[in-house]
């Protein structure tokens, strides 16, 4: 008798564990599914700058805060490495980010008149999110940044 | 009119490399704020800046709404005469500014 009601407490508690386990996977799946689209928008986005050429990494330099208190104007300054020449110079850098409302950030045309390649400005963020930033330089080639930033007061998308 | 803020050095040497801070009076609304009645503010932003030195294109920036209200954007250039820099901000509603800037290079 003894050794009945220990099984039946050894398979109760298997049962409560893996009920409990089921729920954990099944809540983490639903969590993880949305936050997939924008990424991929992203991805479009950059696409939709660098065409089919190659996104090497480097060069590139975005300097921003790495914990934001308010998202509604978070300074952002990219730089890039260049001498910026005739021959050897910046042609554009654009930014993204990956869970704004739209992808695009600021694109901008540089030039060897320039002087130095850098860019700064305030931007809206609205989340805890990555920064992407691609620049294109003279010979065609483009070259990228990313970081990651935490939002703790996202920029406004309620009501005013 | 919107309200525009320019800050270039009033002289610099030839070939120095100078930096232009620019910033313009507005809000920058996205379209994506849903009014008190929960309809959405429709979109109204400036979309571009266009800096010339005597007339040549030497800096454009595309601007998206995730751009914060009063954009305010710095860039470099080089100096390398004397003359005026024209700034051209064109957006929704048919927005448009300029202003221009003058510049003395030793």
């Amino acid at each position: 008798m003894m050794r009945a009601d220990g099984m039946w407490q050894r398979t109760r508690r298997r049962f409560l564990a893996e009920t409990a386990a089921l729920a954990g996977a099944a809540t983490l799946g639903l969590d993880s599914h949305p936050a997939g689209a924008t990424p991929a928008s992203m991805q479009a986005a950059i696409r939709n700058v660098t065409g089919e050429a190659k996104l090497n990494k480097g060069k590139v330099k975005i300097d921003v805060p790495a914990l934001i208190e308010n998202g509604n104007a978070v300074p952002l300054t990219v730089s890039c490495e260049s001498p910026m020449t005739q021959e050897d110079h910046v042609k554009t850098i654009h930014v993204f980010t990956e869970k704004n409302p739209q992808p695009n950030v600021v694109g901008v045309n540089l030039g060897p008149r320039a002087g130095r390649a850098s860019v700064s400005t305030r931007i809206r963020l609205a989340d805890t999110q990555k920064i992407v930033a691609v620049a294109q330089m003279s010979d065609g080639s483009f070259w990228s940044d990313e970081v990651e930033v935490i939002v703790t007061l996202a920029a406004c998308l309620e009501g005013a | 009119m919107a309200r525009a803020l320019i800050n270039v050095p009033a002289k610099a040497k030839r070939g120095e490399v100078i930096e232009i801070k620019t910033m313009i009076s507005h809000t920058m609304e996205t379209g994506f704020r849903p009014d008190s009645t929960g309809r959405p503010i429709p979109r109204d932003i400036i979309s571009e800046l266009v800096c010339k030195y005597n007339g040549e294109e030497i800096f454009r920036a595309e601007l998206f709404p995730a751009i914060a209200a009063n954009p305010f954007l710095t860039f470099f250039t080089v100096a390398t005469e004397s003359g005026t820099l024209g700034f051209e901000w064109t957006g929704d509603n048919g927005f448009s500014a300029s202003e221009s800037v003058n510049i003395t290079v030793e």
